[in-house]
């Protein structure tokens, strides 16, 4: 067992965990943030995708101990005081999800592309995703959602 | 009184989905989101072999492991599990949940664990020690139905699960076959396109995996089953009829579901498993099933194998059509396994005349996982072989492919139009999408432009596909479950409106969609509407979402209560304002008679009178609320024509999609938003097909592509963006005049893709290319060609 | 995934590291950015006792300038060989590669050593590196060696690295006229081939040529035939078809599999070997 200290959306959480814990659980079964979701076990899919320490992550493909003193944000984070962040507000706007199952990933993913690249092309955009699958939206209004985030803000 | 504001219409407006604040911002509640007390972990020790006698489970040491609560070998199971039932009428060999004494396909479960945790539970499952005599396998259908090497079910010579099931022309409804007809119109043909062409097996792959919660209370004698399923009063029936309770003592709940396309519709051995695991032992048990799993576990799609021969004259008149198809469904009968290709059959017909037909469809058990339904279900796969048939025919008397079809199809008059195949198609104009599409594509450019692209050796091809499809399912005769949907309106006190619905979303936005019907037709805030679905303790009775039906048949079922109440509501209106019930209005949250608005009562009034109704009018009872159950006369049909453009890399032979252009007919459209993310999905999953998806065993039945690394699911770089439109042709089937739309984009795309691929590479010779489309596969053809 | 279990520890300097290894008598293991180790480990075909975390050890990331050479910490992760300005003025093949591995969630975590260590047969570094004739400086308890890149990789994920070392940096000079191509696996998105080509260019004559080849056969390789027939020749589109149409032909064995078989693999190896030097050749003017 180990114990591990890390800034989860704002707020410093302590807890003694498995080393085997991968960070995707202990979120989702510790902290109950269930909002970041398990879509393979080959660290493809990115339904799991978190920001650690400011960029996207993979939290199935990382354990909690190695996130120890890490400031990670989970879509549970993102909106700020009860506004939601353009991104979410893009998702909604420009219908990019369906059964949401990879939207909070595919949203965690576009808040580092945008971050890197503020006024992306439709190629960038489709290529700054390719770390996250979904299967029901055929990606066109995710596009949509992006751009309209990229425009907004 | 205050002005009240006038509400906008809000059928057919691109409406914002109001289930998405929850799903962006992780607050929606999956399966594996549920946390019990007490609640424990199943796994599954599974098969690493994909044909084999048990001869033995040894479950000591997992049983030893700190936090293991129980072990069950498939024998032990099997004393407190009766064997899984399916939903068709065909004989089915018998199917144990965990195998007892013989294995069928690699990942077939051979053992459960119970423990405290995933991770013990995980570890306990690596302790079990299962030695097996090894059988041979059968992998390839045609070699399967000589019954070498092996015949997987001693009841079922040859591997035929289904020996042959004819359809067509001449065939009677007792199976009686007349062949004149077809001979005859083969006989009269001046040529014959045959072609073998292989419609190859998928994994359907929501990105959720399946999972389950199961909690029997003893004390209760009940049971709560959450799972991810696409029909929870299905699952409630058979997860009652398994574990012996009444349907009263089940409740079944789809939480949110993170994607079905088919294959959530089976009930699965591991459903079954948790609920007799739960009430064996009085507790809580989950089962999240990981995508390793899922590849081995969840019901592959497709996998027909079809013989086509389409006989026509020299003028392009098509005068026969041949379909001889073979089924490899995989080791076991699953729910709908045997009827997905009968719909092949059925569909046969397209969107043609077609004089003659006959269509056969043969089914065969390999030591696969079984398949059962993925999204189109057995349209897809009718519509490629045809629609490939019909362009292989184009190309050979150098007709364009667009007027080929023209030549072909069954005009506006003809409809109500009876199949050769059995079906009768609602309502269509085909030329009309056609036209459309055409146009858009903009398609004698695009054919310049790719005699241009060509002049510079470039390999650019251009495709067209029609489709058809049958949707709306069902009427009941044609389910095994019953073919109607329900729904009950309830006016609250306060004038909200909260209705339920046996369709259960996965990602189709009924919530908004149903809401939007619901604002329109009684004329209230959509804001005041609440939809609740998927869960058999509120939503008293139901089918579930499939076969592009929840708008067609659930839209109609929750249009029919929400008009009995408004009746209802109506009368009580007609009390208050001492006028006719017929000349009351419902607009702008008020009811008021007909020509005075302003005499008009808040329409929350209302309700409140109805629940306090001094005096109470005469003939009725008090409240707001009533159901429907719709049974819908027919099928529909919806159709359309996709066009896409292609480019091959000549040095790589790598496939690169430039367009696509998709003009779908979905009748009436009550939220175009909605339905354009409906279509591009289904377009994703249809180019998918052709161009990267395909499941791969080995001679030995293993399962090569059994992660991500090697079955490929669409990334948004794979597509261009889609250039979509609509015509509308309503249906007369239901009152809303909608057909359904859940699966158009995985008909018309696959084969307009392959067709635009072979256009590409008619130069080197070819005439057709099975899918998937591997770089590998026309390079081939380009270093065998000469172009 | 869910691993087997294991200890865990992290590292505080490379001296750290080391002693906390060899205190594992062979059953620990270094874990970087663990996007090679944590999938094989969640489908338990690694199954290490200890993990020895090294992610942070001061200074073991970064990308310098030393004089004309640059050198780049195995702790970088890909993201930051994407992005580098100097790199990607300097000598882009080295960002171009690191932009095209996996995806940006990977390019976050993954590592220059870790890739390297792991040497994945169809890893992107290792073809680039064999192109840059890098030096790979390794760090053991009693010191500190290099070796060179086409020494170092061996065989199917084998490497010349001993159980006690670490792989501290790359260095390497700096080719401006030097581009890496590769073939994509549809499903995976690792490279069937990749090819690294640098070339050194004066006076419209190829002075110097190095290919490195990755995803064909069990570890990355040298391509010396090519190389040896572009030294020499005028730096034109006749050479480079000339010499990219003998690329692998001697290679044995070649990997074959579902996406590829040996055949295929085989035909596209001068295909990328001929992009790789178009491109590589463009950069040169
Ligand atoms: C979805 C996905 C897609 C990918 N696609 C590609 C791709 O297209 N191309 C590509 O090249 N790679 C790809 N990768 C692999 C990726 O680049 C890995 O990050 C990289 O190979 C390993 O780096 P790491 O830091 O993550 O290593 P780790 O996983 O931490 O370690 C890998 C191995 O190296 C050892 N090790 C790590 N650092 C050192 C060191 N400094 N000294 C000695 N030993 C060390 C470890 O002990 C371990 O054995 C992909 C990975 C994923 C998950
Ligand atoms: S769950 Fe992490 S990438 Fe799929
Ligand atoms: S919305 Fe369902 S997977 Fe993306």
């Amino acid at each position: 067992m180990s114990q591990v200290s890390m800034t989860v959306n704002g707020k410093v959480r302590k807890a003694t965990v498995d080393p085997r814990v991968l960070l995707v659980y202990f979120l989702r079964d510790q902290l109950r943030l269930t909002g970041t979701h398990i879509g393979c076990d080959t660290s493809q899919c990115g339904a799991c995708t978190v920001m650690i320490d400011g960029r996207s992550a993979k939290s199935c493909t990382i354990f909690a101990v190695q996130a120890d003193g890490s400031e990670i944000t989970t879509i549970e984070g993102l909106a700020t005081n009860g506004q939601l962040h353009p991104l979410q507000q893009g998702f909604w706007e420009e219908h990019g999800l369906q059964c949401g199952f990879c939207t909070p990933g595919m949203i965690m993913a576009a808040v580092t592309l945008l971050k890197d690249n503020p006024s992306p092309s439709e190629r960038e955009i489709r290529e700054g995703i390719t770390g996250n699958f979904c299967r029901c939206t055929g990606y066109q209004h995710i596009v949509n959602a992006i751009q309209h985030a990229a425009t907004k803000r | 009184m205050a002005v009240s504001p006038v509400l906008p219409k809000l059928v057919g407006e691109r409406v914002k989905r109001r289930e998405d604040p929850r799903l962006i911002q992780g607050r929606a509640t999956y399966v594996d989101d549920i946390a019990l007390v007490g609640m424990q972990y199943i796994a599954f020790k599974r098969s690493d072999v994909a044909h084999a006698r048990i001869r033995s489970v040894d479950t000591r040491a997992a049983e030893a492991m700190d936090g293991v609560e129980a072990v069950f070998t498939g024998a032990q199971v099997a004393e407190f599990l009766a064997p899984m039932p399916i939903g068709t009428p065909f004989p089915s060999p018998e199917h144990r949940a965990v195998a007892v004494d013989t294995v069928r396909f690699s990942g077939e479960p051979v053992a459960v664990v119970v423990a405290r945790d995933r991770f013990v539970a995980r570890d306990a499952v690596d302790a079990i020690v299962v030695s097996y005599d090894p059988l041979p396998a059968v992998v390839d259908v045609e070699l399967a139905m000589t019954g070498k090497p092996t015949v997987i079910h001693p009841a079922f010579p040859n591997n035929l699960a289904v020996p042959l099931v004819p359809a067509g022309t001449g065939v009677s409804a007792d199976g009686k076959v007349d062949d004149s007809a077809i001979d005859e119109a083969f006989a009269r043909a001046d040529l014959v396109i045959s072609q073998r062409m292989v419609n190859q097996r998928l994994a359907p792959t929501a990105m959720e995996p399946r999972g389950v919660v199961a909690h029997y209370e003893p004390g209760k004698g009940t049971m709560t089953i959450w799972s991810s399923t696409q029909n929870p009063h299905i699952l409630r029936t058979f997860i009652a009829a398994l574990t012996g309770l009444g349907e009263n003592q089940v409740r079944a709940i789809a939480p949110e579901v993170g994607g079905g396309f088919g294959a959530k519709i089976n009930i699965y051995g591991e459903e079954y498993v948790a609920a007799a695991v739960s009430k064996r032992l009085g507790i809580p048990v989950k089962w999240t099933e990981d995508r390793s799993e899922a590849f081995v576990a969840t019901t592959h799609g497709r996998d027909i194998l079809g013989y086509v021969d389409l006989a026509a004259k020299r003028d392009g008149t098509v005068v026969g059509l041949k379909l001889r198809l073979i089924a490899d469904i995989g080791a076991y009968n699953m729910l709908l396994t045997a009827a997905i290709p009968t719909l092949t059959t059925m569909m046969a017909n397209a969107t043609y005349n077609i004089p003659a037909i006959r269509a056969t469809v043969t089914e065969v058990f390999t030591n696969k996982t079984p398949t059962d339904a993925y999204r189109g279900a057995g349209r897809p796969e009718a519509t490629y072989f045809v629609e490939r048939a019909m362009d292989m025919l184009a190309r050979e008397l150098k007709m364009d492919p667009a007027e080929l079809r023209r030549k072909n199809f069954i005009q506006p008059s003809q409809f109500p139009f009876a199949t050769q195949t059995g079906a009768v198609y609602d309502s269509g104009d085909y030329e009309k999408a056609l036209d459309r599409a055409l146009k858009n594509a903009q398609w004698d450019r695009l054919k310049a432009e790719r005699d241009k692209a060509r002049a510079e050796g470039r390999l650019v091809g251009l495709g067209l596909s029609m489709y058809v499809e049958v949707c709306g399912l069902g009427p009941s005769a044609a389910l095994p479950t019953g073919g109607w949907e329900h729904s009950q309106v309830t006016i609250e006190r306060d004038g909200r409106i909260s209705a339920t619905t046996g369709a259960s979303p996965h990602g189709q936005g009924n919530e908004t969609t149903f809401a939007q019907m619901l604002a329109d037709q009684f004329g209230v805030p959509f804001e005041h509407i609440t939809i609740l679905h998927g869960d058999t303790g509120v939503v008293k009775q139901g089918i579930g979402t499939f076969g592009s039906r929840s708008q067609a048949v659930g839209g109609t079922a929750l249009h029919m209560a929400g008009s009995k109440v408004k009746a209802k509501m109506a009368k009580f209106a007609a009390a208050l304002l001492e006028a006719h019930e017929d000349d009351v209005v419902f607009e702008n949250g008020t009811i008021s008679v007909k020509g005075s608005p302003a005499s008009g009562k808040p329409f929350a009034s209302v309700a409140a009178y109805a629940y306090r109704p001094v005096p109470l009018p005469e003939g009725l009872e008090p409240g707001l609320s009533d159901e429907a159950f719709f049974e819908p006369s027919n099928n529909t049909y919806p159709f359309g024509c996709h066009i896409s453009m292609v480019e091959i890399d000549r040095k790589t032979g790598e496939p690169t999609l430039l367009k696509l252009v998709a003009v779908d007919d979905a009748g009436n459209l009550i939220n175009p938003l909605i339905v354009e993310g409906q279509i591009h999905g289904g377009l994703a999953q249809g180019i998918g097909q052709a161009m990267i998806e395909e499941v791969v065993y080995n001679e030995d039945g293993q399962l090569v592509t059994g992660s991500f690394m090697d079955y490929a699911i669409p990334r948004a770089i794979d597509f261009p963006r889609f250039e979509l439109d609509a015509t509308v042709t309503p249906t007369p089937v239901n009152p809303l005049g909608a057909k359904g739309v859940g699966e158009a984009g995985t008909l018309g795309a696959t084969p307009s893709v392959v067709s635009a691929t072979v256009d590409a590479l008619s130069g080197f010779g070819v005439k057709h290319i099975d899918m998937m489309l591997r770089p590998e596969k026309l390079w081939r053809i380009i270093q065998g060609g000469q172009s | 995934m869910i691993p087997a279990a294991f200890e865990y520890s992290r590292a505080a300097s490379l001296d750290d590291a080391l002693a906390k290894l060899r205190a594992t008598n062979g059953a620990g293991k270094f874990i970087a950015g663990g996007h090679s180790l944590v999938p094989l480990m969640k489908l338990r075909l690694s199954e290490p006792k200890v993990l020895i975390d090294i992610a942070r050890i001061p200074g073991l990331s970064g990308i310098r300038k030393q004089g004309d050479r640059i050198e780049i910490g195995a702790g970088t992760v890909h993201h930051e060989v994407a992005t580098s300005a100097l790199l990607r003025q300097a000598c882009p093949i080295v960002s171009e590669a690191a932009a095209g591995i996996g995806d940006p969630q990977v390019r976050n975590r993954g590592t220059l050593g870790g890739s390297l260590a792991h040497a994945d047969p169809a890893a992107d570094y290792p073809a680039v590196m064999l192109a840059l004739d890098a030096d790979i400086s390794l760090k053991a308890p009693n010191g500190v060696r290099t070796v060179k890149a086409s020494d170092f990789f061996r065989g199917l994920f084998t490497v010349d690295l001993a159980a006690d070392e670490i792989i501290v940096s790359v260095q390497f000079n700096p080719v401006k006229s030097a581009a890496y191509a590769k073939l994509y696996q549809r499903a995976s998105h690792f490279a069937i081939v990749g090819v690294a080509a640098a070339l050194g260019v004066s006076d419209g004559v190829i002075r110097s040529a190095r290919i490195g080849l990755t995803g064909a056969s069990s570890h990355a390789t040298r391509l010396a035939e090519v190389e040896q027939a572009l030294t020499g020749k005028p730096a034109s589109k006749q050479t480079i078809e000339a010499a990219a149409r003998v690329a692998g032909a001697k290679l044995e064995p070649v990997n074959s599999d579902i996406h590829a078989s040996e055949e295929y693999r085989r035909a596209m190896i001068p295909v990328f070997t001929e992009r790789a030097l178009t491109r590589a050749l463009e950069r040169a003017s």
